[in-house]
């Protein structure tokens, strides 16, 4: 595929904060560089290449000061817009991912045909994790 | 409408504390959560935690947690074949006379007439995310609701005088349902 979406960022109050606990979750860098205070992170999940996940903290010289607060504080209500894991094995990427210390807050559930499951990232992003329906 | 500035002055680290506990009603809304089990997950005092949670997220903990049995009441109506009784037990209501009040006080209607009619309108929505569904299916609780009278005399009813009423949100979970059925 040579269209589409490359990159989709999140907010995240900690950039490696947030990318020791996305690499449990199964991301690796992708790209990391700095200027000045700046710093362009993104992972991108090792079984899909194709796109990077930003992990980006609200701040100059992007956000002024009181924009970049009310940035931190809308993640950290959990208002920020919903994301979708999709997994093999819901059950078994619970009991995996919990045992790194991952947040979860929803147990795996069976619903609809299929299983799925809810956690936080240390910001507050929530994400749903699903289990791919067989094909 | 709520000022939108005053929220935002909440320390970030505290918010994401009370989303904590606010996630943790969300898995279990049947259990009990008084402010003490509430403020304890929190981190924060029994005192700071309601003012704390209400100015977060609008609408105090309490309160908040009626939403969500609402809510999960609604889908076991929906979704399954229990009957009423039993759905008020395991939403976390102690008796079914409370349950039925609190319900039509918020959803405005009775848990029948909702079981009959979620049930025509059920399958459309298989490809949208649950937690999002019933984000979108949340009665809106403008007001208080109060489970008080229920404590005092089991099954009665003894302050009909004293009814509140409130705005029937219905619109809100409806708009979503109308759109994609």
């Amino acid at each position: 595929m040579s269209q589409g979406v490359g990159t989709v960022g999140l907010y995240v109050r900690d950039q490696d904060e947030a990318l020791a606990f996305y690499e449990k979750v199964g991301f690796r860098v992708h790209t990391d560089v700095r200027n000045g205070d700046y710093r362009w992170l993104t992972v991108q999940h090792a079984e899909q290449p194709s796109l990077q996940l930003g992990l980006f903290k609200p701040g100059p010289p992007v956000h002024d000061a009181a924009t970049a607060q009310q940035l931190n504080a809308i993640v950290a209500k959990g208002a920020m817009p919903p994301l979708v894991l999709v997994v093999d094995d819901c059950r078994g990427t619970y009991d995996r991912l919990r045992a790194r210390g991952v947040e979860f807050t929803q147990e795996p559930v069976d619903r609809f045909g299929t299983v799925d499951a809810g956690f936080r990232d240390p910001s507050g992003n929530g994400w749903k994790m699903i289990e791919a329906r067989g094909r | 409408m709520t000022n939108v500035t005053e929220p935002m002055s909440q320390d970030a680290k505290l918010l994401r504390r009370l989303l904590r506990a606010k996630d943790r009603m969300d898995a279990a809304s049947h259990e009990p959560w008084p402010v003490r089990r509430l403020a304890r997950v929190s981190g924060v005092s029994e005192a700071h935690f309601a003012r704390s949670f209400k100015q977060a997220f609008g609408v105090p903990p309490h309160r908040y947690l009626l939403t969500r049995r609402i809510e999960r009441a609604t889908s076991l109506l929906r979704d399954t074949d229990l009957a009423v009784t039993d759905i008020a037990f395991q939403t976390g209501w102690q008796s079914l006379g409370t349950f039925g009040r609190t319900f039509r006080d918020v959803t405005g209607e009775s848990p029948g007439t909702i079981r009959s009619r979620e049930r025509e309108t059920a399958r459309s929505l298989a490809g949208v995310p649950v937690c999002i569904l019933s984000a979108a299916h949340r009665p809106h609780l403008t007001g208080a609701v109060s489970e008080k009278r229920e404590r005092t005399g089991a099954g009665i009813n003894p302050s009909k005088r004293e009814r509140r009423h409130y705005e029937p949100r219905r619109r809100n979970g409806r708009s979503l349902r109308a759109r994609s059925g």
